[in-house]
């Protein structure tokens, strides 16, 4: 199983606690990851990814492993450690204030 | 009895505020979607308890919300506004070819006549429907390819469809306005459009008669002559008496004549409310003074509204889509500051309390009479 957190007001809009754990068939990558999320919690469609680019929405950022993997390209497999669960993926919605 | 319900949109959530026919003592619940930008929220006339909700956020984009309990309790629809075949471009601030990008719903207007009918109005401007409660929206394309499209330029807060108008005698007579392309009308059901801009003059257009261009921030019609438009224009208070083929300047004595909002009494339909603003550069009332203006007269003439108004240091604006009427006897009606203010008024204006007073910057109000 594959473990992702997700921030707060994705937590909300699905109803689910700060992580979410996700059967991913085949290669886990961010697009198969994502893929997963979409298809289990409908409500996120288009809030991780644009519906019309299909690319990451620029205030979010994709991290695992403490890397940042905001810019890799979405089918480059995730670490091994995510993929097997030992790790989270982490969804972060970019800082805003003052 | 009856009871008011007024769908309160602001920057930071939805507020529901509920008060009996005398509307002296308000119930105020959320934030609903706490954090989240609600542009507008509003409710079918057919089935009152079915409120429909724009939620966007800079972070996550645009999602959808419905209640069938009137505001209790919400469920996510679907949220996918894809523009109908090849977007195309429209104009850019430095004048270049621009591709037409969703950003998020500005407005919605529910059927008449279906509580599963909806049209939407979006950023970058066009016009959406479902016919299924919300699942699935459909881009009326007609209107953004009738021609002019590719000719209209976002204003300073981008280019949004943010009026839309359903004559109640011809469900086929469609009127929507678009900051800053100007707006239009459709009699075949939104299939096809054309502008209704003649008499519209806009100094700060090359052209100021242009057909397109014209930043109109909001039309209001009384349901018993649609046929008769009031118009907030960025500045001038504008009057159609036939369905916006024509206009003609009704500014009248106004000290400043440009604003947002726009409404009409429920039962006079010679009487409107604008909310006057100082000026396009300073986005707040005259010399700190919220006013409130009345015309019984459909226009020209204007009255200040003032009593329980602040009258001095009062710098908020009021937008376009944050000022509502109710049809009880006396009409109330009501508006949305962006202090957080939300003020109502029992007696068709002539007095004002605040309902509330420290909310998020309110974008939006509607009112729902219920008996």
């Amino acid at each position: 199983m594959v473990r992702v957190e997700l921030p707060q007001h994705l937590r909300t809009l699905a109803h689910v606690g700060a992580e979410i754990s996700l059967d991913v068939p085949g290669l886990v990558t961010q697009r198969s990851v994502i893929d997963a999320i979409e298809a289990r919690y409908p409500m996120l469609c288009g809030t991780i990814r644009d519906y019309a680019t299909d690319r990451r929405r620029p205030f979010l950022r994709f991290y695992a492993c403490e890397e940042d993997l905001s810019h890799e390209l979405p089918d480059v497999p995730l670490p091994e450690a995510v993929a097997s669960g030992k790790e989270p993926y982490l969804i972060v919605g970019a800082l805003a204030g003052g | 009895m009856s009871e008011v319900r007024v769908l309160v949109g602001t920057r930071k959530g939805a507020f529901i505020l509920t008060s009996d026919g005398k509307r002296e003592r308000w119930d105020v619940s959320g934030p609903h979607f706490g954090g989240w930008e609600i542009y507008h929220l509003k409710g079918s006339p057919v089935d009152p308890n079915r409120i429909y909700a724009s939620q966007s956020s800079s972070w996550f984009g645009q999602t959808m919300q419905r209640s069938n309990d009137g505001g209790k309790t919400w469920e996510t629809v679907g949220n996918k506004f894809t523009y109908d075949g090849v977007p195309g471009t429209h104009q850019w601030y430095d004048g270049t070819p621009h591709p037409w990008e969703f950003k998020r719903v500005w407005h919605l207007e529910p059927s008449l006549t279906d509580p599963d009918t909806v049209f939407a109005g979006v950023e970058d401007a066009a016009m959406f429907k479902t016919t299924d409660g919300g699942h699935t929206w459909t881009e009326l394309s007609g209107l953004r390819g009738h021609g002019t499209g590719p000719k209209w330029a976002p204003g300073a807060g981008g280019m949004c469809l943010h009026t839309i108008l359903i004559d109640p005698t011809n469900h086929k007579r469609i009127y929507v306005a678009i900051s800053s392309a100007g707006a239009f009308r459709s009699d075949d059901g939104g299939t096809t459009w054309k502008p209704i801009t003649k008499g519209l003059y806009s100094k700060y257009l090359p052209d100021p008669t242009a057909e397109v261009g014209h930043c109109v921030h909001r039309i209001a019609m009384h349901p018993s002559r649609p046929e008769v438009l009031f118009m907030q224009k960025h500045w001038d208070v504008m009057r159609s008496d036939n369905a916006g083929d024509s206009w003609e300047k009704v500014s009248g004595n106004l000290a400043t004549d440009f604003g947002f909002v726009i409404d009409v009494h429920a039962h006079e339909p010679e009487t409107i409310y604008i909310v006057p603003i100082k000026s396009d550069s300073e986005h707040y009332p005259m010399d700190g003074k919220l006013q409130v203006f009345r015309s019984r007269k459909g226009g020209n003439e204007w009255e200040p509204l003032t009593k329980g108004l602040p009258q001095r240091d009062c710098y908020v604006n009021v937008l376009r889509d944050a000022m509502a009427v109710d049809s009880l006897d006396k009409c109330g009606v009501y508006f949305g500051t962006t202090g957080g203010q939300v003020y109502a008024s029992a007696d068709a204006g002539d007095s004002w309390a605040p309902i509330v007073s420290h909310l998020p910057a309110v974008v939006s109000v509607e009112v729902q009479t219920l008996k």
